[in-house]
């Protein structure tokens, strides 16, 4: 940061990237349902990885069958494909998180790390507004917020940010979605929501460093 | 648009048998004859519990006639997904709105006033005021 201010310095990435990314975190969704279902047990419904999992095969499907020609338009139809297919909150919650990243986006082929940061900027006031949700409410914007903050730094910033903010959701008392039903029992367990946004940020710096960006 | 056609309801809960239930006793008690169009959007095309977007645009469609289309919702996913929809732009008809209120006494509210030919501000208003009417 400091130079080149609104520029992207370094590296750009295009549809391939965005969408080697979302494979990725279909994978690690698939990987770790298990766990994220293990965690909504304890507070939630004990759906979230099962859930997150139909809707993310779904999105690594349509974008193997129908490619997007831009990181924008990737983004947009992972989200559209998000909220058709999950069956639960996350499905308009991650749809919208990347729907609206992708829409800041706008129709640019490559787009940079800052570039990326700022979008996301706009998907994340778009879950807050959607959920009427803020950090420290027990969601997943207690990993969402500090990654995308963090992501102006570097991507693997941006991954520590998004797993210490979904540890940090631990002693907190859950003021959001069925959890919040549980009251002070919902403190002491990881929540969810942000457990599976760490595993986001886990595969955007994964994508990343595979293709030699940081 | 004709002004003669009726506003079209949508119920949208994690059930479907929830969401046929309170159709059918929304449908028993505006009774009479003919009643506005709704339809129950309930729980996941393959019967489990959830929300899909699919069937709330599927009956959405069916039951717009043009004079718009009111969502009744119960809980957490069936709110956000509607948001979601009704946020994209084109997902829903013209003219689809999210109602804001009890999901039994407002669909009941909102199917009479609907079939007397209310609009869907009358519609919305009928189904909200349900909030008011206490029990105690």
């Amino acid at each position: 940061m400091g130079e080149g201010v609104g520029v992207s310095r370094g590296e750009t990435f295009g549809a391939g990237f965005f969408v080697r990314w979302l494979e990725g975190t279909a994978s690690a969704v698939d990987r770790e349902a298990g766990l994220l279902t293990e965690l909504d047990s304890a507070i939630g419904d004990a759906d979230h990885g099962v859930n997150l999992k139909r809707g993310f095969a779904a999105v690594a499907e349509l974008l193997a069958k129908e490619p997007p020609a831009t990181p924008g338009a990737v983004l947009v139809a992972a989200g559209r494909q998000l909220i058709s297919t999950v069956g639960g909150a996350s499905g308009p919650l991650y749809g919208t998180l990347l729907r609206r990243t992708g829409k800041a986006l706008g129709e640019d082929e490559r787009v940079g790390r800052e570039r990326l940061a700022e979008a996301f900027g706009a998907g994340v006031a778009a879950v807050s507004q959607l959920g009427g949700a803020q950090v420290g409410d027990k969601t997943m914007l207690d990993a969402l917020v500090p990654a995308v903050e963090a992501l102006w730094t570097s991507f693997g910033a941006a991954r520590t940010a998004a797993e210490e903010g979904a540890l940090a959701t631990v002693p907190l008392r859950a003021r959001k979605g069925r959890a919040s039903y549980l009251g002070e029992r919902s403190i002491g367990h990881q929540d969810p929501g942000a457990t599976s946004s760490a595993l986001l940020f886990a595969e955007l710096a994964g994508t990343a460093r595979a293709e030699g960006a940081a | 648009m004709s002004p003669a056609a009726p506003v079209g309801i949508v119920l949208v809960s994690h059930s479907a048998d929830v969401a046929a239930s309170v159709a059918a006793l929304a449908v028993g008690l505006a009774g009479g004859g003919g009643t506005a169009p709704i339809l129950p959007a309930g729980g996941l095309p393959d019967g489990g519990l959830g929300t899909s977007a699919e069937l709330i645009r599927s009956a959405a469609e069916a039951v717009d006639g043009g004079a718009g289309v009111a969502l009744l919702v119960d809980l957490g996913s069936a709110v956000l997904t509607v948001k979601a929809l009704l946020a994209e732009g084109d997902e829903l008809p013209e003219g689809a709105r999210l109602v804001d209120a009890p999901f039994v006494e407002g669909a009941v509210a909102a199917l009479v006033t609907a079939s007397a030919g209310g609009d869907l501000d009358a519609v919305a208003a009928a189904a909200s005021e349900a909030y008011a009417y206490r029990k105690e």
